[in-house]
C-alpha cells in the first residue's frame, strides 16, 4: 500500500501540530487516523525522527492499541459490541448474521468497500444491548432487521 | 405561549431514535403551529422508557414514554405539550417508583438539566462545593473528603482521601490530576452518563481536587468508544474557562487550575492507572511495577491523583453539604451511594443511584423487573469482566464492598449484567480467558500465556477429555494466574472463570452428583 502525496502531506501536518505537546503520539496519531482513515507505515520513519523515537518504537504504539488502523478501512465501519451484557441479549447470532450477510469476518472489508467489520468491547450502552456503533453512531437493541435496514441505508 | 419541552441528548437514548424523535417533533410543532422550546437534557436513566420525553408544567415535569416515531402524531393529538393525557404517559417524573425509590448525590443533576448550559448547571447547585472548597485550606478538603468515607469508585475501592492526602503530603513543583475515563468494564455506562449528562461536575470535581493536593494541571483519559462524551466535555471545558472556573485566578483566588482531555484509544487495560499514565505519556500501556505509588511518581514522575469520574464527580456534593451528609447513607464500611448500572438481560435497565446495602434481589427483580426474556435469571456478574459470576443462591447479599469480598466477588465499577437460563456457563468462562488473552498487556506470562492456555483447557473439558485432570490444571493455571500476575487484569480473571466452574459445574458436562453415582 502506497501512501498519496495528499495523505503524506496531511500526516506532515499532524506532526508539526503536536511537536511540543508532552505525551503527543496518542493525539498524533488520532490526528492522523482522523484527517486520513489509518496510520500509514510509511510515515513511521517520519513520526520517529519528529519525535525523538526509533521506528520499532512507533510501530510497537501503533499495534499495541486496537483503535489505531495500519490500513484503510472501508466507506463505513461496523463495529459489533463483544461483551458479557450484548452476549447475555444474543450478540452472537447478530455477529454470525453481519458476517454471514457481508460474507466477511471481523476486521476484513466488504468486496463492494462498502463496510469494514469490526469487533468491540463494550460501547456503554448495556442497558439497550445488543449493541452496535457504525462510524460514530451507536445503535441500541439490534436485530436482525434492524441491521439489515441499517446496512440497506448505506448503500 | 411557549412549551417547554425536554427530550435527552444521552447517546444510549439516541441509540433507540431520541434524535428522530426530537427532529419529527420540531417540524410537527412548525406545520402546526406550535410554539415549543425544545430542550436536550440529559437521560434520566430509565432507559427501557427512553426515548422519554418531558414536559414542564405547573404540577412539575410530566413524563412521556417509550417514544417512538409513530407516536408523535397522537401525542400532539393529545397535546401533550400542555402536559395531558395520552397512553404514554408516565405522569409526574419525580414520582416514577424507579426515580423516587433512589437517592441520588452524584446523578442529582443527570436528566434534570441541559448538560452544557452553565446556568442551567448553577442554578441546580452547580460550584457550591467549589466554593466552599476556595475557602478552606487544602488540608481541610482532604479532610472533608476522608471524612465522607468515599471509595474509589473505579473498582479498587481505595478511600479517596487518604489517596489525596498521599499526594498533598508530597513536596513537588507539579502535580497532577488525572480522571480515569476509561470505562471498560462490560454492563458500565455511570461515567458516560456523567460526562455526556452533567459534565461539569466532572469539572468542578477535578478543581476541587487539584486545590486539595496543589496541583494546577488535569487530564481526562477518555475511551475512545465515547464519541459524544468527548464532544461534550471540550465544549463544558471551553464554557468553564470562559466563566473562570478554568484557567488563572480561579474565581478571583490565587488558584490557577487547567484541563485537557485526551483520547484513549481501545486498550481495556488502560483503564489500569499505571497503564493509563504510561498511555497518557505516548506509550504502549505497559503496567507499571508499584511501587512507587502513581500518588508518588505518577505521571512524568510527579505525584499525581488518579481517581475515577464517579470518584471525583462526587467530590462537589461532598463539599457542599459536608462529609457527615454524605457518610450517613451506606453500611459498614461502604459509605455514601453507588450509581449501579442494571444491565443485560432483564425488563427494566438504567441507572439506580442507591446508598450501598441493597440487595441483588431488589436491583434485579424489584428495579430490574426480572429477565428481558421473562426466563429465570441464572446469573449476575457485577464489577466488569473481571468480577465473579453471582449465582441465584447468593441474590440475597446487600451491596458491600466487604460482603461481595468474602465470597470472592466485586462491587467494582457497580455495572450488574444479569444473564437468564439460557447461558452457557463455561462458555462465559471460556469468553473470560479470551479476553485476558486480548487484551493483556504482555508483561507477565501468566496473564499472557496463561489466558490462551485457559481457553485450551475449557474446550477440553467440555469435549470429555481427561475431564478429572484437566479441571484439577484450570484450577491450577487459575492459581499460577491469581498468584504470579503483575496487575487484575491477570490476577482477577480467574474470578469469573471459577465461579463459572463452582457454581455451574453442569455447564461443563461436570454435574457433581452425577459422577458420584
Ligand atoms: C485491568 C484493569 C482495568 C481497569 N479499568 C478501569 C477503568 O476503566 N476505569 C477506572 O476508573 N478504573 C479502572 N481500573 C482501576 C484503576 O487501576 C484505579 O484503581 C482507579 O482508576 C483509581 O481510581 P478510584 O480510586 O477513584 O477508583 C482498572 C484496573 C485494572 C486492573
Ligand atoms: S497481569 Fe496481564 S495485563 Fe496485568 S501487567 Fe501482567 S500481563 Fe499486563
Ligand atoms: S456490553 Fe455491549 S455495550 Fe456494553
Amino acid at each position: 500500500m502506497t501512501v498519496s502525496k495528499k495523505e503524506l502531506d496531511k500526516v506532515s501536518e499532524c506532526i508539526e501540530r503536536f511537536k511540543d505537546k508532552p505525551g503527543a503520539l496518542l493525539p498524533l496519531m488520532h490526528a492522523i487516523q482522523d484527517n486520513i482513515g489509518y496510520i500509514p507505515e510509511d510515515c513511521y520513519p517520519q513520526i520517529a525522527k519528529a519525535y525523538n523515537h526509533s521506528v520499532a518504537e512507533v510501530h510497537g504504539f501503533v499495534t499495541f492499541y486496537h483503535h489505531f488502523r495500519r490500513h484503510p478501512a472501508g466507506k463505513n465501519v461496523l463495529q459489533i459490541c463483544r461483551a458479557e451484557s450484548c452476549q447475555s441479549m444474543g450478540s452472537e447470532a447478530l455477529e454470525a448474521h453481519c458476517k454471514q450477510t457481508l460474507g466477511i469476518d471481523y476486521h476484513q472489508t466488504s468486496e463492494d468497500n462498502l463496510i469494514t467489520l469490526e469487533p468491540i468491547y463494550c460501547l456503554g450502552n448495556c442497558a439497550c444491548s445488543p449493541a452496535v456503533m457504525i462510524n460514530d453512531q451507536v445503535i441500541g437493541r439490534v436485530t436482525k432487521e434492524k441491521i439489515n435496514n441499517l446496512i440497506k441505508k448505506l448503500k | 405561549m411557549s412549551y417547554k419541552i425536554y427530550i435527552p441528548i444521552d447517546s444510549t437514548a439516541k441509540s433507540l431514535g431520541a434524535n428522530e424523535v426530537a427532529h419529527l417533533i420540531e417540524l410537527k410543532a412548525q406545520s402546526r403551529k406550535i410554539d415549543l422550546q425544545i430542550i436536550r437534557n440529559g437521560s434520566r436513566g430509565l432507559f427501557w422508557l427512553e426515548p422519554m420525553l418531558e414536559v414542564e408544567t405547573d404540577q412539575g415535569r410530566i413524563a412521556y414514554g417509550p417514544v417512538t416515531e409513530n407516536d408523535i402524531e397522537s401525542l400532539f393529538d393529545a397535546e401533550f405539550f400542555m402536559g395531558k393525557a395520552h397512553p404514554l404517559c408516565l405522569g409526574v417524573t419525580e414520582e416514577i417508583d424507579w426515580l423516587k425509590k433512589q437517592e441520588r448525590l452524584t446523578f442529582a443533576r443527570v436528566g434534570v438539566i441541559d448538560p452544557i448550559n452553565i446556568k442551567d448547571y448553577e442554578k441546580h447547585d452547580g460550584f457550591k462545593g467549589l466554593k466552599k472548597a476556595i475557602q478552606l485550606k487544602p488540608n481541610e478538603i482532604v479532610k472533608e473528603v476522608t471524612d465522607s468515607g468515599l471509595r474509589g469508585r473505579g473498582g479498587a475501592a481505595f478511600p479517596t482521601g487518604i489517596k489525596w492526602q498521599t499526594v498533598h503530603d508530597v513536596p513537588s513543583d507539579k502535580k497532577y490530576i488525572v480522571c480515569n475515563a476509561d470505562e471498560g468494564d462490560s454492563g458500565t455506562y455511570s461515567d458516560r452518563m456523567i460526562m455526556e449528562n452533567d459534565p461539569f461536575v466532572l469539572i468542578e470535581g477535578m478543581i476541587i481536587a487539584g486545590l486539595a493536593v496543589g496541583a494546577d494541571k488535569g487530564y481526562i483519559y477518555l475511551r475512545s468508544e465515547y464519541p459524544d462524551a468527548l464532544k461534550v466535555l471540550n465544549e463544558a471545558i471551553e464554557t468553564a474557562k470562559q466563566n473562570n472556573y478554568l484557567g488563572q485566578n480561579i474565581l478571583g483566588s490565587q488558584f490557577n487550575f487547567e484541563l485537557e482531555v485526551t483520547r484513549a484509544a481501545g486498550a481495556y487495560i488502560c483503564g489500569e492507572e499505571t497503564s493509563l499514565l504510561e498511555s497518557l505519556e505516548g506509550k504502549r500501556g505497559m503496567v507499571r511495577y508499584k511501587p512507587p505509588l502513581p500518588a508518588i511518581e505518577g505521571l512524568y514522575g510527579k505525584p499525581t491523583v488518579v481517581n475515577n469520574v464517579i470518584s471525583l464527580a462526587t467530590v462537589p456534593i461532598i463539599l457542599d453539604k459536608g462529609a457527615k451528609h454524605y457518610a450517613d447513607f451506606g453500611m459498614g464500611r461502604s459509605k455514601g451511594t453507588l450509581p449501579i448500572q442494571l444491565a443485560g438481560n432483564l425488563k427494566k435497565t438504567g441507572l439506580i443511584e442507591k446508598a450501598f446495602g441493597i440487595t441483588l434481589r431488589e436491583l434485579l427483580y424489584e428495579f430490574g423487573g426480572g429477565s428481558a426474556t421473562g426466563k429465570p435469571i441464572k446469573a449476575a456478574q457485577v464489577g466488569g469482566p473481571l468480577g465473579a459470576f453471582i449465582p441465584e443462591a447468593q441474590f440475597d447479599m446487600p451491596l458491600d464492598y466487604e460482603t461481595f469480598a468474602k465470597v470472592n466477588a466485586v462491587v467494582g465499577h457497580g455495572g450488574i449484567v444479569a444473564f437468564d437460563d439460557t447461558v452457557d456457563m463455561s462458555k462465559m468462562a471460556r469468553y473470560s480467558f479470551e479476553f485476558c488473552a486480548i487484551e493483556s498487556c504482555g508483561k507477565c506470562t501468566p496473564c499472557r500465556i496463561g489466558s490462551t492456555r485457559g481457553m485450551e483447557v475449557i474446550d477440553k473439558i467440555k469435549s470429555g477429555i481427561d475431564v478429572e485432570k484437566n479441571e484439577k490444571l484450570l484450577r491450577d493455571l487459575s492459581e499460577t494466574m491469581v498468584d504470579g500476575s503483575l496487575c487484575a487484569m491477570g490476577g482477577m480473571t480467574p474470578f469469573p472463570v471459577i465461579s463459572a466452574l463452582n457454581y455451574f459445574p453442569a455447564d461443563f458436562g461436570l454435574d457433581k452428583d452425577l459422577s458420584k453415582a
